[in-house]
């Protein structure tokens, strides 16, 4: 199992030394954290981090700062009136909601 | 499509989402809310060029960026080519992912999430030049395909992943940047991060 089925590279002596493997896994994790990979390479991926701590732990960390950047880069409101205001700009009746300047978007 | 009005009500319900993309582009409330009714106003008159069944949401993006560049990055007089720096892979972890995971095994919490302001990411975000903003918003925020990037602004698959490519480590580097304004974080001395690559490209 593991590394030594796919390389041939020794272990490392410094745990923080990367095997040529885990370059490998690396240079994929954004393509596998963005749904990009093929399934047998997302079997490769998955497979790896189950052996490798260094890497599970990158993972890790690149997973998470992918969920910051997206919970903390998206307005959860969008401006009173700017509905009413494009609604009316496209000729469309204005709804209830509306007229009051609220928007629909949850608190 | 049905009807002008139906399909109006349809890509109403994408404002949410356009407006904080608006905002990402323009990085100004009353330019977003001026690009948003552009928006509208082109995809309306432009209804019959969508075909049902295909994705609305990614149509509409595209209209989006379409109008932020051709409308008003032209009234700016020229469009943002910036380049970027070749920024190092994995910049942040090898900086400050040991602090994560030290605070993260003290305290069981996502403690990246709380290590960053949502002003200091956006800012990181903002600092981006517009073909890589674009692109790692797209990306990272609403979860786009690299397909469906492609489509929307235009440019090749592989073009889209070298913007997401660089335009990622460049917005780690910013945030790096923060962390140690802010004392969020001890500077670490570029000798001693964890450094056992970078000999290519």
């Amino acid at each position: 199992m593991g590394w030594s089925s796919r390389s041939t590279t020794a272990p490392p002596a410094n745990p923080n030394t990367l095997m040529d493997d885990c370059e490998e896994i690396l240079r994929d994790l954004y393509p596998y954290l963005d749904g990009e990979l093929s399934e047998s390479a997302r079997a490769e991926i998955q497979g790896h981090l189950d052996d490798c701590l260094d890497c599970l732990h990158v993972y890790d960390f690149q997973a998470e700062l992918r969920l910051v950047i997206a919970k903390k880069c998206k307005e959860q409101t969008v401006p009173p009136g700017l509905l009413a205001r494009v609604r009316e700009c496209l000729g469309l009746e204005p709804t209830t909601t509306e007229t009051t300047g609220e928007t629909p978007v949850a608190q | 499509m049905a009807d002008q009005a139906q399909f109006a009500e349809q890509a109403l319900e994408y404002m949410p989402a356009l407006y904080s993309a608006a905002l990402r582009m323009t990085h100004n409330a009353a330019d977003a809310e001026d690009l948003v009714q552009e928006t509208y106003l082109r995809a309306y008159r432009g209804f019959g060029s969508f075909t049902e069944g295909t994705n609305l949401r990614a149509w509409l993006y595209r209209i989006l960026t379409n109008t932020y560049i051709n409308s008003y990055r032209s009234r700016q007089r020229r469009p943002d080519e910036r380049q970027l720096d070749d920024v190092e892979d994995l910049y942040l972890y090898r900086r400050i992912g040991a602090v994560e995971e030290a605070m993260a095994a003290r305290s069981a919490e996502d403690e990246l999430m709380d290590l960053f302001t949502d002003d200091q990411v956006k800012a990181a975000l903002d600092s981006l030049p517009d073909q890589f903003r674009m692109a790692v918003y797209l990306a990272d925020v609403e979860g786009f395909s690299y397909k469906e990037i492609a489509d929307i602004l235009d440019i090749p698959i592989g073009t889209v992943m070298s913007r997401l490519h660089r335009g990622r480590k460049a917005m780690q580097k910013e945030l790096y940047k923060y962390a140690i304004e802010h004392g969020l974080v001890e500077p670490v001395d570029d000798g001693t991060a964890r450094e056992p690559q970078h000999t290519h490209g």
